[in-house]
Order: C-alpha cells, then structure tokens, then sequence
C-alpha cells in the first residue's frame, strides 16, 4: 500500500490530479447537495430492498415446486431468472424507464424513476431468488418428510419448516446482493433522476473539476461498509453457534 | 379388528424392485415388528403406509379407508398415522414444545393453548417435561427421539410407525427408548415396528414379520419365529443376528 502512494505521489501527473480531484474546498462544498442527492439513493433501495424480499421469494418458490402439475410455474420461473441475469441492468433500466412511459398508457406512472426502481426489482430479484432457492435446496428432504407426516400441508410445511431454516442459512449471501443493489442504484440517473452520481456530474461538468465523484464515492462507502460489516458479524455468529451445537 | 391393511404392494425405485407384492393386515391393539436385513424393505414399507412413498402397485387401507384410492386428501389420512424416523427429523429450529404443538396447531387447528396443554401432558408422561424449551440439538439422541416419540403422539395417531428408531443411537441411550415404546404397548397402542432389535421384538411384538427381498417370507408369534423359524433364510439371518451378539 504503501509503496503504491509512493508511485502515485512522485508520478509526473500527481500535482495534476491532486488538484482536480483532492480539492479540499471543492469537497466541501459540494458535499451537502451530494448528501442531498445521495438521500434519493437511500430511498430507492430501501423501496426495492423490501419489495424484493418478497418477489424473489415467491420466484424462488415456483422454482423448488416438485412435480410435474408445477412444470410450467417452474418453467417460468427458469425463464425469468435466466433473461433478467442475462440482460444487463443498465439496459434493463433504459428499456423500462424510457420505454415504459413512452407508451402512453393511462394509468401508470410515467415517471422514469418508477420505471427505473421497477428495472431494479426485476433484475434483483432474480439474483436474490436464486440465493433463496439455494437455500431451500440446502434443507434437507427428511425435514419436509417430517412436517408432511404430521399432516402438514406442502405449503404449511413450506412456510413452517423449510423456510425459516433456509432464509437463516442465506442471510449472508443476501446481504451481499443488496450490497450490489445499493451500488447500482446510481445507474439511475442514466436516464435522468437527480441522485448522487447525477448531482457529481453536473458539479463536475459545471467546473471541470473531478473532486465531486470522490465525494460520491466516499458516499456509497460509508453506506455500504456498515451493511458489510453487519453480514461479516452474521456468519461468525453463525459460525459460533454450529460449534456450539456440535459441542452440545 | 383390522386396522391396517396391504394388499399386493409393490414399489420399485428405478430399476430395483424393493417391494415385491407385500401383504400384511394389523389389527387394533397389535404390535407388530418388521425384521430382516438392511434393504429387506422395510423402510420402504413403512413410508408407503404414510404416504410419504408413492405407490406403484397394489391397495393399503385405514380401516375401511383407502390410503390408495385416486384423490384421497393424504393431508387427513397422514393425521392418523403417526410415524417416527431413525434419525429423529425434529425441527432445529423449534423448541420441544413447539416441534410437539406444530401438527395439533397447524393441521388439527386446535388452539395453541389446548396444543401446549396436550404437549405438556406428553413431555411430562415421558419424563421431557424441563426440556420443554430446550431445542433439539441441545438434547441427548435418546432425549431427541423420545421428543419425536411425543411430537407424533400428540396427533393422537390410530397407527404408529416406527422406522429403526434406535439404530442411530448410542448403546447407552437405546433402553429409555425402548422402554417408551413398551410403554406404549402396554398402554394399547397400535404401532408398526421395524427393527433390528431382536430381544425387544421378541418380548414385544405379537406378531413379528421376516422381511427378505421385498417380501414378508414368514410371519407368526415371535416364539414360533425365533425359536423355530420354518424357512432357511429366516434361520440364517437370526443365526447372523446371534452371532452379532445381539439375540441371546
């Protein structure tokens, strides 16, 4: 680490970059309208967060349905999860939020934020399904069979027994999806909402200098690391408590 | 009067037949135990009589009920048969008394409070009263299985089946579960044994069936049976047995 601050600060183009993008006044004064903007990134995952929850659970499900009554539900399932990993989210996004509204269609909302939010919920929720589903595969079959033979009902043995074993298995790994939410929520204002990443741009346009996106970043750090820090807390204390039971 | 009844049952899994047209009648107040070497079926038999298998030939009864027949509620069948695994399957996740109350609760609908007082009476009767909101891997294997003992008596079960419940216990633990099972023998039960426990089938059983390639070879009083086994593979498995040191 070290040695690579020295490379960076004796490298012929460091008093230039120093300048354009460690201005300390330029920092400071753009930071409150960025911490403005940057509210509207807080507000769009913590919307897409909980709605995702609940829309990659229920993919999630359709996808573990034995039988072949469920083909279809199933097939449904494999086809959306393929498409949305598939596309990538900043095409999703225009797709949607440029699309959607063009249509005209009375009723809905033609505002490109909505569209946008809704682009993130799909792609995200096919990742998150799958991070469910793994989970569900991870309890095994003997417990179904156990609910089932006290004349549990698939789906109460579902709601009561498989599930709440596989959601605690995959918190970590959820975690870490919404991390990845959190950051792409600045390819919002791609297509025009004024979040953090917009609001740097036109800093940065308005004098040329590149200190706002630092800000920016800094920004979606400090958001992030607590999240991160909060899985890793997870996983150890999942850790401990298997010990613990094996122990017992 | 019969309770259970098995007409030409057969089930394959892929090419293996481990069924091959089993025939077998329990009556009410009958304990009957299910011995024969690993993979004779018995297993096998036992899901098939909870549903928990599909079958691919032939006819079980519940009384005058038929388990078998093309669109039975298997939900409201399997509250009447209650079954007990060899590795416990409780729910990890629950306390003893919840694993004991999810059935009478959730499939049932009796009230929680009716729920607990039935679990409490059980746990009691069967000395678990203070591990009551203990969960399961905190409790010894022999602790576990009587709780998986209770939690499918608290259903209230007409039929019990238990599958090998004590191979995957340590030495030491195997008599307080035994000694449950003959308790409830005494107390009338009705209850489908498989087992690899010949002196608890022989003072327990009354009647015990010779499973040995998918078929029930020979079947009669567990005297008749231990003492004088007419066929030779019955003899050469006991003999076996014995010489596992696990008959005197």
């Amino acid at each position: 680490m070290a040695a690579i601050a020295l490379v960076v600060v004796n490298s012929p183009g460091w008093p230039e970059v120093r300048r354009s993008f460690f201005d300390l006044d330029r920092f400071t004064g753009s930071f409150p309208d960025l911490a403005r903007a940057f509210l509207l990134n807080v507000r769009i995952f913590l919307i897409a967060e909980a709605i995702i929850l609940v829309t990659a659970l229920i993919v999630a499900v359709m996808r573990s349905l034995p039988g072949p009554v469920f083909f279809p539900l199933r097939a449904l399932g494999v086809l959306y999860a393929d498409f949305f990993r598939g596309v990538p989210t900043i095409l999703v996004i225009y797709l949607f939020g440029f699309g959607v509204p063009a249509l005209g269609i009375s009723g809905i909302p033609r505002s490109p934020l909505v569209w946008a939010v809704v682009a993130l919920v799909l792609v995200y929720t096919a990742y998150v399904s799958e991070v469910y589903r793994a989970g569900i595969e991870s309890v095994h079959p003997s417990q179904e069979a156990a609910a089932r033979s006290l004349g549990l009902s698939r789906f109460q043995a579902l709601r009561f027994v498989v599930l709440p074993q596989a959601v605690r298995r995959v918190v970590p790994p959820l975690l870490n999806d919404f991390i990845g939410l959190q950051k792409d929520t600045a390819l919002v204002a791609l297509i025009g909402p004024v979040e953090a990443f917009r609001q740097s741009q036109i800093k940065v346009a308005a004098s040329f200098n590149y200190t706002p996106y630092l800000a920016t970043a800094l920004l979606f750090v400090l958001l992030t690391v607590p999240l991160a820090r909060f899985t890793d807390w997870l996983v150890a204390r999942d850790r401990r408590r298997q010990l613990a039971g094996r122990a017992a | 009067m019969t309770l259970l009844r098995v007409e030409g049952l057969r089930k394959s899994f892929g090419r293996e037949e481990v069924l091959r047209g089993i025939d077998l009648a329990v009556s009410e107040h009958e304990v009957v135990c299910l011995i024969g070497a690993s993979g004779s079926g018995k297993s096998t038999l036992l899901r098939c009589v909870n549903l928990l298998e599909p079958v691919d030939e032939g006819r079980i009864f519940l009384k005058e009920e038929e388990l078998t027949a093309r669109g039975v509620d298997v939900d409201r069948l399997r509250r009447r048969v209650g079954i007990v695994f060899q590795a416990y399957n409780l729910f990890p996740h629950m306390s003893v008394l919840r694993n004991v109350t999810l059935g009478p609760t959730e499939a049932l609908k009796l009230p929680r409070r009716a729920a607990e007082e039935r679990a409490e009476e059980l746990l009691q009767r069967f000395g678990l009263a203070d591990k009551r909101d203990e969960y399961p891997d905190r409790l010894s294997g022999g602790q576990q299985q009587r709780v998986a003992i209770v939690r499918a008596l608290a259903m209230r079960p007409e039929l019990l089946l238990l599958d090998e419940v004590t191979s995957a216990l340590d030495p030491e633990l195997v008599g307080e579960v035994l000694a449950l099972i003959r308790e409830l023998a005494e107390g009338g039960m009705t209850m489908l044994i498989a087992t690899h426990e010949m002196s608890f089938a022989r003072e327990t059983a009354d009647r015990v069936c010779f499973l040995d390639g998918g078929q029930i070879l020979e079947e009669g009083p567990p005297e008749r049976i231990f003492s004088s086994p007419q066929e030779l593979r019955t003899r050469r498995f006991l003999q076996r047995i014995v010489a596992a040191g696990r008959l005197q």
